[in-house]
C-alpha cells in the first residue's frame, strides 16, 4: 500500500469515527449551544468529558475557617435606576419570576424563598482571569425552585437573567438539578453583598465565577437555547467566552 | 508501519561506509506528533500568555486576588483595570478565543501524546530512542546520529514529566474536573498552587525548546529539520 492511499484511508477513518463520535455526543445530549463553529470540538470535548467523568460530582467544600478575609468583589453593583430603586425600597419588591416549562409559573420574593429550608456551602469561587475566594453561600437549591414550579421532565436548560439587561446564561440540567446549585441570597452568614448580587444570584460552584450571575430576576425552564439571543446559551458565548466554563 | 521503524533502526546501524547514504532517521508517528505537538505547544503558549496577562500575579494555596499578598507578580501591563500594575494603561481582553484555543490545543496534544505513547511503547521508540542508555558523550562509535544521555534525560525528562505536570496542573484548575477528582488539586497545595505551578513548567518548557532549537541549529538546521519533516537524512561524516 502505497504512502498517500495509507494516508487517505488514515484521513477518512479519522474524518469518519469524527463524525461518529460527533453524533453519538448529540444523541445523548454531549454539545454544549456553543459547540458549532472553530473552537467547537474543544467545547464539546471539554463538557462531553466533564459530564461523562462526573456528572454527579460535588465541588470540594471548605472549612469556616478557609473563607476569604475580607472577600473579593469584582465589579460594582449595577447603576440601573430599577436596580437603585429596590435597593431603597430593601429589595422587598424584588421578583425571581420563573416560566417556560414548567406546570405553575410563578414570582418569588426574596423573603417566599427564605421561607424554603436554606441549603449553604463554603466553596471556592474563581474567576477565568485567574484569581479566586473562598465563602460561604446561602440560598434555596435551584433544584427545589424547579420542583416548586413543576419543571418539565422534557427541560433541558434553565435560562436565567439579569436585571442588568445585558447579562443572561443558561445551565444544563445536571448543574440546574445539582444539589449544590443556588439561588443563593446569603453571604459569610448576612445577606448577599450587593457588590456580590446581592439579593439574589445564582451560584453554579463547579463552573467558573461568570457563571454565577449576580441580580437575578428570571428563570426560563427550556428545552431549547435557540430563541435566546444567538442561540449559544449565554451572553457570555455571544462575546467569544464558552458557554461550559467548567474548566 | 512497525516492520518499517525497525528496517530503519538497522539500516541505521549498518550503513556504514558510504561517503553520502540517504539513510531513513525519524519514523512517520514521531515525524507527525513532533509538528503537531510543536503546533500545539505554540498556541498553547500564545493563547497561555494571553490569559496570563489578565492578571499576572500568582499566589500558593488555595485563594488569590488583588486583595492579598502575591508570591510574586510578573512586571508586565494587565488586560484588567480591577489588577494594579503600575502602568497607566489596560491591555485588550483577549480571554475568550484563547481560553477556547488553549483547550482545544491542549485536547489535540492529548490526542497526539496519547499515538505517540502507544507508537513509543509498541515500536520500543522509548527504549531506544529516548530513555537514558550508554555513556554521557555522543556513542560516536557505534551511531554518530544516536541521543547522548543529556538529550536523553532531556526528552524523556520533557515527555513523560513536564508535558504531564501542565496537563496535570491544567487540570487541577479546572472546577469541573476537581469537584471529580479532588485529590488531583489537594496533593498539590490549591488550585492558587497549581496555576503558579503550571506557569513554572511552562518557563521549564520553554528553557527546553530554546535548548532543542539551538542545539539542532548548531547540529545543522536545515539538514535536521528536513530529517524531522521527511525522515530521511543524509549521512556525510561517516567513514
Amino acid at each position: 500500500m502505497s504512502g498517500f492511499t495509507r494516508r487517505a484511508l488514515i484521513g477518512s477513518a479519522a474524518g469518519a469515527s469524527g463524525l461518529a463520535a460527533a453524533k453519538l455526543a448529540g444523541s445523548y445530549g454531549l454539545i454544549p449551544p456553543d459547540g458549532g463553529g472553530i473552537w467547537g470540538p474543544g467545547e464539546t470535548l471539554t463538557y462531553a468529558a466533564q459530564r461523562v467523568l462526573g456528572r454527579d460530582a460535588l465541588a470540594r467544600e471548605f472549612r469556616k475557617d478557609q473563607i476569604s478575609q475580607p472577600s473579593y468583589a469584582n465589579g460594582k453593583p449595577p447603576k440601573d435606576e430599577a436596580y437603585l430603586r429596590s435597593q431603597a425600597a430593601g429589595f422587598a419588591d424584588w421578583r425571581l419570576t420563573v416560566d417556560g416549562m414548567v406546570d405553575r409559573p410563578a414570582e418569588f420574593s426574596v423573603a417566599d424563598l427564605k421561607t424554603h429550608p436554606s441549603s449553604s456551602q463554603i466553596t471556592h469561587l474563581a474567576c477565568e482571569e485567574g484569581w479566586s475566594f473562598i465563602a460561604e453561600w446561602t440560598g434555596i437549591p435551584l433544584s427545589r425552585v424547579l420542583e416548586l414550579v413543576g419543571a418539565s421532565a422534557q427541560a433541558k436548560y434553565v435560562v436565567y437573567r439579569s436585571i442588568q439587561p445585558r447579562w443572561w446564561d443558561s445551565v444544563d440540567m445536571a448543574d440546574a438539578l445539582h444539589p449544590q446549585t443556588l439561588i443563593a441570597y446569603g453571604m459569610n452568614g448576612g445577606d448577599l453583598p450587593d457588590r456580590h448580587g446581592g439579593p439574589l444570584r445564582v451560584r453554579v460552584p463547579r463552573q467558573l465565577g461568570y457563571k454565577s450571575v449576580k441580580y437575578v430576576t428570571r428563570l426560563t425552564v427550556t428545552d431549547s437555547v435557540d430563541g435566546f439571543g444567538k442561540g449559544k446559551g449565554s451572553f457570555a458565548a455571544e462575546r467569544g467566552y464558552a458557554w461550559y466554563n467548567g474548566i | 508501519m512497525l516492520a518499517k521503524h525497525m528496517a530503519a533502526s538497522t539500516a541505521n546501524l549498518t550503513a556504514g561506509n558510504t561517503a553520502a547514504a540517504v539513510v531513513p532517521r525519524h519514523a512517520g508517528v514521531v515525524r507527525a506528533t513532533h509538528w503537531i505537538a510543536a503546533g500545539c505547544l505554540f498556541a498553547l503558549l500564545l493563547s497561555g500568555v494571553e490569559i496570563l496577562i489578565s492578571h499576572p500575579r500568582f499566589y500558593w494555596g488555595e485563594t488569590g486576588n488583588v486583595q492579598m499578598e502575591p508570591l510574586f507578580t510578573l512586571p508586565i501591563p494587565a488586560s484588567r483595570g480591577s489588577v494594579p500594575t503600575g502602568y497607566g494603561f489596560v491591555l485588550k481582553d483577549q480571554n475568550g478565543w484563547s481560553r477556547s484555543l488553549h483547550f482545544q490545543s491542549a485536547w489535540l496534544l492529548v490526542f497526539t501524546g496519547a499515538l505517540y505513547a502507544a507508537f513509543g511503547l509498541v515500536a520500543r521508540h522509548f527504549r531506544r530512542n529516548l530513555l537514558p542508555s550508554g555513556g554521557w558523550s555522543r556513542m560516536a562509535a557505534d551511531d554518530p546520529w544516536s541521543y547522548n544521555s543529556l538529550q536523553r534525560i532531556a526528552y524523556s525528562g520533557v515527555v513523560f514529566c513536564l508535558v504531564p505536570l501542565m496537563i496535570w496542573t491544567g487540570l487541577a484548575m479546572s472546577p469541573g474536573f476537581v469537584a471529580a477528582f479532588p485529590f488531583t488539586v489537594t496533593v498539590l497545595g490549591g488550585q492558587q498552587s497549581a496555576r503558579t505551578i503550571h506557569f513554572f513548567a511552562t518557563v521549564l518548557l520553554v528553557l527546553f525548546v530554546v535548548a532543542h532549537v539551538t542545539m539542532v541549529w548548531r547540529a545543522g538546521f536545515t539538514e535536521r529539520v528536513r530529517a524531522m519533516i521527511t525522515g530521511r537524512m543524509t549521512r556525510k561524516e561517516d567513514a
